[in-house]
């Protein structure tokens, strides 16, 4: 299994019981806020990987992937579940980790943009369509389209152009590159599924 | 965002040990997709939070009955959404899940959580910027005479016109649904009718369940309208916004083809889940056509009282409401 932290800063080191543990003295300058709150033991899964940590129950999801763990992919856009930019799964379901109270995790797994390609770094099907499609333009919003386009084929909600319009309005583009997120999204869809039609 | 103590009981029973041992200052954490968010706001400043969003126990679907269906509190929008049977027999519960917040957000919220889900007024969670009596009751309110376009025109006070923002309470108002709730003291059964309150004088009081209270069910009767209902929706964008105006509807025809019953609850309109009698009244007895669908509608806006920037849900409310009629009826049993 390879090291999930892939930039510095996130200090991993192997817990006894041989999941990754970090500390809690990396949060830097909020360490004196941190310390009069009630810290609470999470261990949790990402993208195969456990982790084991002391948390403020404070602490967003999103907070402990990008800056606990180092896992940057997972975007934060507005920080209050309007813009979808921050989407992981948790036990396979989409959710926003900027309103997932970290220590809500406790036992689940979470995946990430950094856990969709295979280990060998060849990307998902999904992930060549929106090259393909030219389905990026900044490519801020990027890692949660593909994160809620990945779900909203699993959860057969990709039947046509109109259901994934409706299941993925929770990730806006700026951009507007939604025509070609529309269309890496069908593709995709249509390869995994071949009853899904033309939209 | 202030510390917090954070306890996640296995159990109801433990959980309402948890409430029963807890001080003033605690709050009932489920999904986290409205408490959570207002505690970054800083508007939301518990002491100790009590997570329930993964109490098993209190998440089960039961479609099975067909004179009652229920819904475990913690049960998660998108699955009750999704499920077929209430999608067939009861289409207005379940586009009422659907067509609120994203599929992420739906996975996260519970059914539960959301009858409590807390307003969207612009002022409200703008923080110590604008005066606002439901957020620092005294204060003052900033809608009134401000920016209003988005705010309540049925069941406003001198205090406050802040908008219910849900969806699910009010298709759930239409049709009469009950609410099990359990707490230190035990178990009681609210009316959906008897859980939301008007600002009145007291706009920082939105319902009346006791701070130590869990919603552990929700109950709806199945109505002969329940198979032909909707729920209809209009937002200032297709998908994924708050409703400008939403009207719950149901229609049953009796042999001769007259409506025999009739529901229509509104949302985005009102300070509460709103439900219209009147409009219900004017239907009952008479046969479903654009006209009459139009006077229904007239008479669910009859009363309105609409401010600077909002006249114009008046007409758009009424059409709704004539629609969802007749999507309603299109979709009842002949």
């Amino acid at each position: 299994m390879t090291a999930i932290v892939r930039r510095s800063g996130g200090n991993p080191t192997n817990a006894p019981d041989g999941g990754l543990c970090l500390a809690l003295g990396d949060m830097g300058s909020s360490e004196a806020t941190l310390s009069s709150a009630i810290r609470t033991e999470t261990a949790f899964t990402v993208n195969g990987l456990r982790v084991k940590m002391e948390l403020d129950p404070r602490e967003s999801l999103l907070d402990v992937l990008r800056e606990r763990l180092g896992l940057t992919g997972t975007k934060k856009g507005c920080d209050h579940g309007q813009c979808g930019a921050c989407t992981v799964h948790l036990d396979g379901r989409r959710i926003v980790s900027c309103l997932t109270p970290a220590v809500q995790v406790n036992g689940q797994a979470v995946t990430t943009i950094e856990g969709v390609a295979a280990p060998d770094g060849t990307l998902h099907p999904l992930q060549e369509a929106f090259i393909d499609n030219d389905a990026l333009q900044c490519g801020y919003c990027t890692p949660g389209q593909v994160m809620s386009g990945l779900a909203c084929i699993a959860e057969g909600h990709a039947g046509d152009d109109d259901e994934i319009r409706e299941y993925l309005s929770g990730n806006l583009c700026r951009c507007g590159a939604y025509a070609g997120i529309l269309a890496a999204v069908r593709e995709t869809a249509r390869r995994t599924d071949p009853r899904v039609g033309e939209g | 965002m202030r510390p917090f103590s954070y306890t996640a009981p296995a159990t109801v029973a433990e959980a309402v040990d948890a409430l029963a041992a807890s001080g003033p200052g605690t709050k009932i954490l489920a999904g986290g997709t409205t408490l959570y968010d207002l505690m970054k706001l800083d508007i939301e400043a518990p002491a100790a939070v009590v997570d329930v969003h993964r109490l098993t126990e209190i998440a089960a679907i039961d479609t099975t009955d067909p004179g009652e269906f229920s819904f475990g509190a913690a049960a998660r929008m998108a699955d009750v959404a999704d499920d077929p049977v209430l999608r067939r027999d009861f289409p207005a519960l379940a586009e009422s899940l659907a067509k609120a917040a994203s599929q992420q957000l739906r996975n996260m919220a519970t059914v539960g959580g959301n009858l409590l889900q807390r307003t969207r007024c612009g002022y409200f969670r703008g923080g110590p910027a604008f005066p606002c009596n439901k957020r620092e009751p005294g204060s003052g309110c900033a809608a009134l005479g401000g920016l209003d376009r988005g705010h309540a025109i049925f069941g406003g006070s001198d205090t406050c016109v802040a908008t219910y923002p849900g969806d699910w309470a009010v298709a759930l108002r239409a049709f009469d649904a009950v609410v099990d709730v359990i707490g230190p003291r035990g178990e009681r059964t609210v009316a959906i009718a008897d859980l939301h309150v008007e600002p009145g004088d007291t706009p920082q009081r939105e319902h009346t369940l006791a701070g130590d209270e869990l919603i552990v069910r929700i109950r709806v009767p199945v109505a002969p309208s329940s198979r032909g209902s909707t729920y209809h929706k209009i937002r200032d964008r297709e998908s994924y916004a708050f409703a400008l105006v939403s009207v719950a509807a149901g229609v049953a025809f009796d042999d001769q083809g007259a409506v025999e019953d009739c529901r229509i609850a509104l949302g985005g309109v009102a300070t509460l889940p709103w439900r219209c009698p009147a409009a219900e009244m004017v239907l009952t007895g008479e046969r479903l056509t654009e006209e009459s669908a139009l006077r229904a509608g007239e008479a669910a806006f009859a009363g309105a009282r609409p401010r600077a920037h909002n006249v114009f849900k008046i007409e758009l409310g009424i059409r709704t409401v004539a629609d969802a009629l007749r999507i309603a009826g299109e979709r009842a049993v002949r």
